[in-house]
């Protein structure tokens, strides 16, 4: 298993890598620089020529894209081309409140949308196994959007419990109220399609050869189920759990935006509009390293919950 | 001359916003205006949302660029003039202005005022600063309206006098003091982590893309502002803003839509203060080439346009239908020019006369309504009988890119002396000469303008050249919006003005309950 691991991080950097060129292809690609970009309506040519060579932006692109790389191999992220900031602490300012709300949210995610899927497969058929698979379907089939909106209508404006922004607030730890309507609209989905994979899981964990046995063994059903079923049922469950983690470590940007947390989503949105290319390859970068290393925790962690499972090459 | 930029943050999430002020709308019905206050009261902070620019935005006041930036440069820092509700230059730091008779040497008095550490403004600072801004290898966004002074020649008379020596009479040189960008700060002052200015706040916390925050300057020139501070929090989507006032989390939001203030009049929970005049809309023609290099055409544009449904249904109404000029309500505005009325058949036959077929509208999500605007034109023009595209371009480059490229574009433009305008636009050397107007004629008629001291006389020319660009200019003025302010009740002194103003984001004026 070590083996596998160190040559898939061996992979993960070159992929880490070819998805920060990608990222500075694509913005290239877009129409515009940032010099055009932060002269805005006031598009005077001669204006936006100093700004460009202020940036280095008269520099060929694979000049640029070639230093940018050297810099990377000695752990230099560079500096924003707009405010001079050096891109480490752009990303580190973003990442502080995305990592927040994905910890909190998996915090909650886990235990609710795995006991919900235990719930509802141990009465299947029953009222509390429809109730939950309605419940789960319709709140999946909500857009994030439409749903951060209704909650900020109705418990931040309408009934004035919850602030309706993070607007202003030096740290979303400082004051937890304002992760409250982010952290629902953030679990609605996940907590569905979760808990709906565990169930289908676990229902046929429990039908299988071998919990049958372990009941004629006289094992308690208790441990039927939290020992022997749940591990072969969250098997399936990993793969979804892992991209959720990869999404919320994105940065969700409707939950930003309507929230007003100026989190990696955020610094991204910033970055492309003002076609600030260092930042967003560090971003990239960033994007890159955390969805390489879910990924081969998710593979890991389901090695170990199943090991007769074959790991994926 | 003067920028007055209107750069303004895209909406990420149209539909996310739209239906946050919908619903928003259906739950807190209503709005109340600012009651005339009877005493203004000392103390309290200030919370104001402004959309901002994320982890780029930066403190130093010479590199202003969106609202957010303007609004704390202001609240830090003097210029020596600053322009009033009407475009008018008003002295600030200046105390008075004197040009001698060739409006070539103007003698600015500097009035007594301190900066936060305790040190006189005194020339040497105005000089400094208009050389710091000035320089070339740098790409400050006031550089160009401070062109027209030779500040090698220019000197510090003593301490309180500056002796502007310029290249070339200007009679409306007084904008350039008030331009975009033009603040003073100390002489050497090069590092603004924590800026010492001569504004009505001193400086305390700064975090790019979240919050700043400033104190009362007790020792202001202007008397020390009655709020003991104001903080300035970045909320990039409208509807958030919406949000945190109606939550109570800010007392002022800026920038808010036209949607919003309609589904919030008559709420008692939020005032609206609404500026007319502030942000011309519009189309900008390129007269050097087909199909609007024949005038023909333009004045048939000019005649089918349908301006009250435009303002009507971009604005929801709250804006002013435009006469084809810029500036309505400004100093010098030609308001004795009759309003242009819709004559579909005129412009039918016009059209036929000079042969158009199709024309192609570039457009993009550069402010609010600006898409709007340009479908409902194009069913105007498709009435008149020509075939319309509508060309969609990316945001980001759009200004750069229409410049050059097009026939139409969609256009609008802040709050700028009309002098600005023309010389930022109109001038066959104009750096954003969007409708490529080039006449000699003109550019001798504006230079002529600003070698006049009389002001009878410079009014006159001021209506001539508007009276040409009315009827055969390239720019379709077809209205102008409201500029929208929300505070939550108790909240006073918030006073009607454009965007980038004196009067706008004051906050040193501004008291609350």
């Amino acid at each position: 298993m070590l083996a596998y691991a160190a040559r898939r991080t061996g992979l993960g950097f070159v992929q880490v890598l070819a998805v920060a060129v990608l990222a500075f292809a694509l913005v290239e690609l877009l129409p515009g620089d940032a010099a055009v970009a932060l002269a805005g309506d006031q598009p005077d040519p001669a204006a936006i020529e100093r700004i460009r060579e202020r940036m280095h932006l008269d520099q060929p692109a694979l000049v640029r894209l070639a230093d940018w790389i050297g810099g990377l191999v000695t752990g230099d992220l560079g500096a924003s081309l707009v405010s001079g900031r050096p891109v480490a602490d752009i990303l580190g300012a973003a990442l502080q409140p995305t990592l927040v709300l994905a910890v909190s949210t998996l915090v909650l995610l886990l235990p609710l949308s795995i006991g919900l899927g235990v719930a509802a497969a141990r009465r299947r058929g029953r009222w509390p196994d429809r109730l939950i698979t309605t419940a789960t379907v319709g709140l999946y089939s909500v857009p994030e959007f439409a749903l951060a909106v209704l909650l900020v209508s109705v418990f931040a404006i309408g009934l004035a419990w919850l602030p309706p922004t993070a607007v202003g607030v030096p740290s979303l730890l400082a004051e937890p109220l304002v992760l409250v309507l982010p952290l629902a609209v953030l679990l609605a989905r996940p907590i569905c399609s979760i808990a709906r994979l565990v169930r289908a899981g676990m229902i046929e964990a429990l039908g299988s050869e071998y919990v049958a046995h372990v009941r004629r063994a006289g094992v308690a059903e208790r441990r039927v189920v939290f020992a022997h079923a749940l591990p072969n049922a969250l098997t399936p469950a990993t793969a979804q759990i892992a991209r959720t983690v990869d999404w919320l470590l994105g940065g969700v940007i409707v939950v930003e935006s309507v929230f007003v947390i100026p989190g990696l989503g955020t610094a991204l949105v910033d970055a492309v509009n003002a076609r600030d290319l260092p930042v967003v390859q560090g971003i990239a970068v960033v994007f890159g390293v955390t969805t390489v290393a879910v990924n081969l925790l998710a593979d890991l962690v389901a090695f170990r919950l199943a090991p007769r499972m074959e790991v994926a090459r | 001359m003067q920028n007055a930029p209107f750069v303004r943050r895209r909406t990420i999430l149209g539909a996310a916003s739209l239906a946050a002020s919908v619903t928003g709308a259906a739950l807190v019905a209503g709005c109340g205006a600012d009651e005339p206050s009877t005493e203004a009261k000392t103390g309290g902070t200030l919370r104001a949302a402004f959309a901002g620019s994320g982890a780029d935005e930066v403190l130093d006041p010479h590199r202003v660029n969106l609202f957010a930036d303007a609004a704390r440069a202001k609240a830090m820092f003097d210029k020596l003039a600053d322009l009033g509700t009407d475009m008018a230059a008003v002295p600030r730091l200046a105390e008075s202005w004197e040009a001698d008779p060739d409006l070539t040497v103007w003698t600015v008095k500097l009035r007594k005022a301190t900066f936060h550490d305790g040190g006189p403004v005194r020339a040497a600072d105005v000089l400094y600063s208009y050389r710091r801004i000035a320089d070339p290898e740098e790409t400050f966004r006031a550089r160009s309206d401070l062109a027209p002074i030779d500040l090698e020649a220019s000197r510090a008379v003593d301490d309180t006098t500056v002796e502007f020596v310029l290249n070339y009479p200007l009679a409306e040189f007084p904008n350039a003091l008030a331009a975009f960008g033009a603040y003073i700060v100390p002489e050497g002052a090069e590092d603004f982590t924590s800026p010492i200015g001569s504004g009505p706040f001193t400086f305390a916390s700064f975090e790019p893309g979240r919050e700043f925050t400033a104190e009362r300057f007790a020792d202001y020139w202007d008397g020390p502002a009655l709020l003991d501070r104001v903080q300035i929090v970045v909320a990039d989507e409208e509807s958030a803003r919406v949000n945190a006032l109606l939550g109570g989390q800010v007392e002022y939001a800026h920038d808010l839509s036209a949607t919003t203030a309609r589904a919030n009049e008559g709420n008692d929970a939020v005032g609206l203060v609404a500026s007319p005049g502030s942000n011309m809309l519009g189309f900008a023609m390129k007269t050097d080439r087909a199909p609007f290099d024949d005038v023909r055409v333009r004045q048939a544009m000019f005649l089918l346009a349908d301006r009250a449904e435009l303002v009507e249904s971009v604005l929801s109404g709250r804006g002013q239908i435009g006469n084809d000029l810029f500036g309505l309500g400004f100093e010098h505005y030609a308001d004795a020019i009759p309003q242009r009325e819709k004559d579909l058949e005129a412009a039918k036959a016009l059209f036929a006369e000079a042969g158009v077929e199709t024309i192609t509208i570039d457009t993009a999500d550069v402010g609010s309504g600006l898409v709007e605007a340009a479908q409902i034109f194009a069913e105007q023009i498709r009435a008149a009988g020509v075939a319309v595209e509508l060309n969609e371009r990316n945001a980001d480059a759009y200004w750069s890119e229409v410049l050059t490229e097009g026939q139409i574009a969609s256009y609008r433009s802040g709050a700028m002396p009309i002098a600005s305008h023309i010389s930022q636009r109109l001038l066959t050397d104009s750096p954003t000469n969007l409708t490529q107007w080039h006449h000699a004629d003109f550019d001798e008629q504006y230079l002529q303008l600003q070698s006049t001291a009389d002001d009878a006389d410079r009014q006159a020319l001021y209506d001539a050249i508007q009276q040409r660009l009315h009827d055969e200019g390239g720019y379709l003025v077809w209205g102008f919006a409201d500029w929208i302010i929300g505070t939550l009740p108790g909240v006073h002194g918030v006073e009607q003005a454009p965007a980038n103003t004196l009067e706008w984001a004051r906050f040193d004026k501004v008291w609350m309950d």
